[in-house]
């Protein structure tokens, strides 16, 4: 039963493997996550072995304090956008040194409605009627984009968790892209 | 241009001094063609016209009374003379007539006697009509005179006899003119009578005044003498002499016909009017002569006084002209002339200055005209450039949105219309930012950059842009750069690629079948390629036809061009057949350096694009840089496109220094070449500018040997310069024959030495015609598992069909097909594959780096790592602890200065561009200040001592930025920051980074 229980166990964790691998690929597959994070697997090494875990959790709380202020100021009645530009460049820098491309993507297109509220001679802009709303809406895009990272994300870490756990390599990965 | 536009303030400057002196002119000129100061000219001309003609007039009238003055006294003097003449000679006769009829007794002289006589004499008395003598008979006497006589005394008036008197004056001796006044009573006649009495009185001649005379019309007077019979006593008492009288002699003076005679003797009497005046009695004046209606113009008339010698009778004449003074034309036509001559001048002063008036507003108003229009066209590019850019900005927010509509779930309709939309939105985004760029060149504000980058890596990219559609057209499409372009230069890449990729593409979009090749050369080298075929060219002209008919065929896809200069070029560089890449280039820049003496650090670059396309009809060829044009207007319904294009591109080359021309030929083809300056890099930058630079073109296949097959020299030199770009040494052969050849010689030749070629490059156009012998000679070479290893087969095609490919395949070639256009990085891709070293050595670099990592090249090394952003600088500290470096990290530029406080132990800093408060440029400035400071320090106290250890505090610091805009990158050279990495970390760039500072060798072996 042992040598059973053993063989199941290396079966078991195969099997995690392979799940880890279609699960990671589908996630590159989607744009969720590019070759960043590939480069942020391969930080890790015997020394570092939460690495990635320590990194994407760091990620998960900046973001979250990130996106509650960005609420907050876009709540105010009147808005900062100097203040919110800030905050998005914050996220995007975070975002993409994950590799979260998504996110960034919706950063990039939030900090376009900010650099135009940015010049002040801006008398152009149909979007400067309602600022407030497409920085909402931006908002949301990017809170959406964050979820979806984030649910993907810690699923994958507790994939790894448990491939770790049942005495596994976490495999690494190739880009796709 | 600078200059152009200073030239243009001069001439500003001078067109307001000219304003200046015109305004000082105009004030007279505004004066003179006022219509008012023509009248008042016109009036003043007139006047002194009339001024002339009057005294012009006075003149002539003076003149005429000058005359008339002088002929009247003349006549009055003639008159008197003639008259003192006939007067005289009456007296003369009276004492003849006292001395014969009175002192003679008895007397001498009867009737006969006397009418005789006076009629012999009447020639000295032409004035007088007749004398006659009376005799003064007192009434005593009467009888015994009517006796003597024998008839009586008779009255004047009825001639009957005389009635009784005191004294009687009877005519007793008569000329024979007047004999009928015989016996008449001189008494009885008033007249008569009174001047009988004054006569005797004063013993002279008296006159009557006028009266019509007996038996005549005219006019006379009377003349009568006393005639005394004896001596009177000297000064006689009138008494005295009333007694001593004896008789009277008369005569009668025709005034009329005297004076007629005597004008008639006188010349030029015609025009003169004469009246003779007895103004005794001043209040009325009596006619002697003429009529007082001939008194036509007494305007001018003269009075001469005439004096006939009675003291009681006073005479005078009149003279005037009889006509009127004739209109003097002299005057009139001088002074009209004038008039006319005054007016034309007026009237041309008058017109001249309202023509200058005119012409000087005219002036003005195009001048300002002018100004408005230059304003307008600035404001108009400069509306542009904030238009254009103000439109950019919201386009990306669409553009941005579009693509994150795309990443949503959607339905396939949904998709296709984002993704038209998308598509929609880059063209539009390309669109303005053309007109963007041609705004900004227009208003001046493009700047252009200065920074490294390589030449060959940029064309390589332009080239990957059109590979698909030349794929898709069939159209060859290649890139030569000469071994004498050093492979980094300064200027600004993305306009050098803006440029190129316009002039591909619009290659691209006119050509149908044939080639396009970019061919890049140094200017000095393309100038004495030219010069080297003008001197043949002279040689002779047939040799030259010769020549060019051989060009014609030697271009890359064998079509002709429309200039055949390219394919000289690459002739040039088929005969030098060194082999060694990097020693060439060396060999270009020192040939670089001396070519351009000038300007020790310039590079003039020769870029021309060749095509065979549908070429440009000439009547359009001059339009071609104007904005918007197109050869014709069915060309934008073909082909599509603005035409904005290429006028870009020309401003761009001409910013960068450059000029850009063009030759082409209808239905040939179009070649345009440029030339552009740029600065050549100093050598030690180039070393490491190299490595961020270049795209990494895998250095692996040093020592590997290639055979190119192609009939074509332009096409082989092609694919040689990218294999030389990937370190492999290439030989060409003509035919594959030749090829079996080659290898036939290593067959044979068993040479330790010489290693057979690893490659065998074929083109397709070669081995499609058929040399299905030499192929299967080959390949069952290959088959037969010959003693040494046979050479890699790979296929260079433009396109090829499925069923060529498996026929290829079937021919040998299963190795490879490499899809033209030919690029370094894809040659060397496939290469790779083929011969299966790119892996294998990939993967040993890849171990050494993690055996350095391990082995600790930074171990032991302290790094600093300075960002706001907390997942940022995990991420990179993570990274950096992998290679054994010790890591610290700084949220803010204020906390980075205080652990750079000297002295620290850091080995390097990495430094985020973009935080708040304190940016990564303004904090490295600090560190680089406060570096300054220390080291100053440091080498002042060690002056001291002999051997100076120069203070060297210089810590490496490298940004971080996730700009890879070359002006950033050039900022932060500038700033003095050493170095940058690309946000988000790539390990291997990262450490690249890193390594070159600590291990340059160990960096340079191992890439």
């Amino acid at each position: 039963m042992e040598i059973g229980g053993e063989y199941l166990e290396i079966l078991g964790s195969s099997i995690l493997m392979t799940d880890y691998l279609e699960y990671s690929n589908a996630l590159f597959r989607e744009g969720l996550l590019d070759g960043q994070f590939i480069q942020l697997q391969m930080l890790r090494d015997d020394s570092n072995p939460d690495f990635v875990v320590e990194v994407v959790t760091l990620f998960f709380e900046d973001s979250q304090r990130i996106l509650n202020e960005l609420s907050k100021t876009l709540d105010e009645q009147n808005v900062d956008f100097k203040k919110i530009d800030a905050n998005v460049h914050q996220l995007k820098g975070s975002s993409s040194s994950i590799g979260a491309q998504r996110v960034r993507n919706a950063c990039i297109a939030f900090r376009s409605f900010c650099d135009a509220q940015d010049v002040e001679s801006y008398g152009f802009c149909f979007f400067v009627l309602f600022p407030d709303q497409m920085c909402l809406r931006c908002l949301q895009q990017v809170k959406q984009e964050y979820l979806l990272v984030k649910n993907k994300l810690e699923a994958l870490l507790r994939l790894e968790q448990q491939i770790v756990a049942a005495g596994g390599v976490v495999p690494t990965l190739n880009d796709v892209s | 241009m600078g200059e152009k536009r200073q030239g243009c303030q001069m001439m500003a400057v001078r067109g307001n001094e000219a304003e200046g002196t015109e305004r000082r002119h105009s004030a007279l000129l505004t004066y003179c063609s006022n219509r008012g100061v023509l009248g008042i000219s016109i009036l003043l001309m007139l006047f002194l016209s009339k001024n002339i003609y009057d005294h012009m007039d006075d003149e002539q009238q003076k003149r005429r009374k000058e005359v008339l003055v002088g002929m009247c006294d003349q006549r009055a003097r003639m008159l008197q003379d003639q008259f003192s003449v006939s007067v005289n000679h009456v007296h003369a006769l009276a004492i003849l007539v006292s001395t014969f009829h009175f002192y003679k007794n008895p007397s001498a002289i009867d009737q006969e006697t006397f009418a005789e006589y006076t009629a012999r004499t009447a020639f000295e008395r032409p004035l007088l009509s007749g004398v006659a003598y009376a005799q003064r008979i007192l009434n005593s006497e009467r009888e015994e005179f009517e006796r003597q006589h024998g008839w009586i005394i008779r009255t004047m008036d009825e001639e009957e006899p005389s009635p009784i008197r005191d004294e009687y004056a009877p005519v007793i001796f008569s000329q024979e003119t007047v004999s009928y006044i015989e016996s008449l009573d001189m008494m009885s006649g008033e007249e008569d009578r009174e001047n009988i009495l004054r006569a005797r009185a004063t013993g002279k001649a008296v006159l009557t005044s006028p009266f019509r005379l007996l038996n005549s019309h005219h006019l006379g007077v009377v003349l009568t003498f006393p005639v005394y019979n004896s001596k009177l006593p000297p000064n006689p008492t009138v008494q005295e002499r009333i007694e001593a009288t004896a008789g009277y002699l008369g005569g009668a003076f025709d005034v009329e016909s005297l004076v007629e005679n005597l004008l008639g003797q006188l010349s030029g009497n015609q025009g003169i009017a004469v009246i003779v005046y007895d103004v005794t009695n001043s209040s009325d004046r009596l006619i002697m002569y003429g009529h007082q209606s001939l008194e036509s113009d007494m305007s001018l008339k003269h009075v001469s006084r005439l004096n006939f010698g009675d003291p009681f009778r006073r005479h005078e004449m009149i003279c005037g002209y009889l006509q009127e003074a004739p209109t003097s034309w002299i005057a009139l036509t001088t002074s009209f002339f004038v008039f006319v001559i005054g007016i034309l001048v007026a009237y041309m002063i008058y017109s001249a200055a309202i023509h200058i008036v005119k012409v000087e507003d005219d002036f003005r108003k195009m001048q300002d005209l002018k100004s408005q229009a230059e304003a307008a066209d600035i404001a108009k590019s400069q509306f542009l450039a904030t238009v254009s850019h103000e439109i950019r900005t919201p386009m990306n927010g669409i553009l941005g949105m579009l693509q994150l509509l795309l990443d949503t779930e959607l339905s396939s309709a949904q998709k296709d219309y984002a993704q038209t939309a998308e598509a929609c939105g880059e063209v539009l985004i390309t669109l303005i930012n053309e007109v963007l760029d041609r705004a900004k060149i227009e208003a001046r504000r493009l700047e252009l950059e200065a920074v490294p980058f390589d030449v060959r890596s940029i064309l390589d990219d332009v080239l990957s842009l059109f590979s698909e559609k030349s794929r898709q057209k069939g159209v060859e499409l290649a890139v030569f750069v000469s071994d004498e372009v050093p492979e980094v230069v300064v200027g600004d890449p993305g306009r050098f690629r803006q440029v190129i990729t316009n002039l591909v593409g619009n290659s691209v979009k006119f050509t149908e079948q044939g080639h396009i090749f970019v061919q890049v050369l140094l200017a000095a080298q393309a100038k004495s390629v030219m010069d080297a075929k003008t001197e043949i060219c002279m040689n002779g002209e047939s040799e030259c036809k010769v020549q060019s008919c051989i060009r014609q065929c030697n271009t890359l896809s064998g079509r002709q061009a429309a200039d055949d200069r390219s394919s000289w070029v690459t002739d040039k560089h088929l005969d030098d057949e060194s082999g060694d890449a990097s020693s060439t280039v060396m060999n270009g820049d020192a040939s670089t350096t001396v070519m351009n003496g000038d300007a020790s650090h310039g590079v003039t670059l020769m870029v021309s694009v060749e095509d065979t396309g549908i070429g440009i009809p000439e009547q359009a060829q001059k339009r071609v840089f104007t904005p918007f044009m197109q050869a014709d207007s069915s060309t934008s319904r073909n082909y599509g496109g603005t035409g904005i294009g290429l006028s870009i591109s020309k401003c761009l080359v001409e910013l960068m220094g450059g000029q850009m021309d063009f030759k082409s030929r209808p239905q040939i083809g179009s070649t345009f070449f440029f030339a552009v300056k740029f600065q050549s890099c100093e050598n030690n930058l180039i070393v490491n500018l190299k490595k961020s630079l270049s795209d990494d073109l895998p250095n692996s296949f040093k020592g590997i040997k290639a055979v190119i097959v192609d009939g074509k020299p332009v096409r082989a030199a092609v694919t040689k310069y990218h294999l030389k770009r990937i370190g492999i040494q290439a030989q060409t052969v003509g035919s594959i024959a030749k090829a079996v050849a080659v290898f036939g010689k290593y067959g044979s030749l068993i040479s330790r030495d010489e290693k057979p070629p690893d490659v065998l490059l074929v083109e397709k156009d070669l081995w499609i015609p058929g040399e299905e012998y030499d192929m299967m000679q080959l390949s069952s070479w290959r088959k037969n598992g010959h003693l040494y290893k046979l050479p890699k087969m790979v296929l260079l095609a433009t396109n090829i069909t499925v069923a060529e490919c498996e026929k290829a395949k079937v021919a040998g070639f299963e190795d490879t097909v490499i899809m033209k256009p030919l690029r370094a990085s894809m040659v060397a891709a496939c290469l790779q594959q083929v011969l299966g070293i790119g892996k294998k050595r990939q993967h040993g670099k890849e171990l050494l780096n993690r055996s350095i990592g391990k082995s600790g090249l930074l171990s032991g090394k302290k790094f600093l790592v300075v960002d706001d952003n907390v997942v940022n600088r995990r991420v990179a500290a993570g990274a950096l602890k992998k290679f054994g470096a010790e890591v610290h990290c700084a949220s803010s530029g204020q906390e980075a200065l205080k652990l750079l406080q000297i002295p620290h132990e850091f080995s390097a800093c990495f430094m985020d561009i973009q935080m708040p408060e304190m940016d990564g440029f303004q904090a490295t400035t600090l560190i680089r200040e406060m570096e300054r400071r220390a080291n100053a320090h440091v080498n002042r106290e060690c002056t001291t001592e002999g051997e100076a250890r120069k203070g060297e505090w210089h810590i490496p610091i490298l940004a971080m930025t996730a700009d890879v805009i070359h002006a950033t990158l050039e900022k932060c050279l500038k700033i003095g920051m050493d170095g940058y990495v690309s946000k988000p970390f790539q390990e291997k760039s990262l450490y690249e980074a890193v390594a070159k500072f600590f291990e340059p060798k160990e960096t340079i072996n191992s890439s």
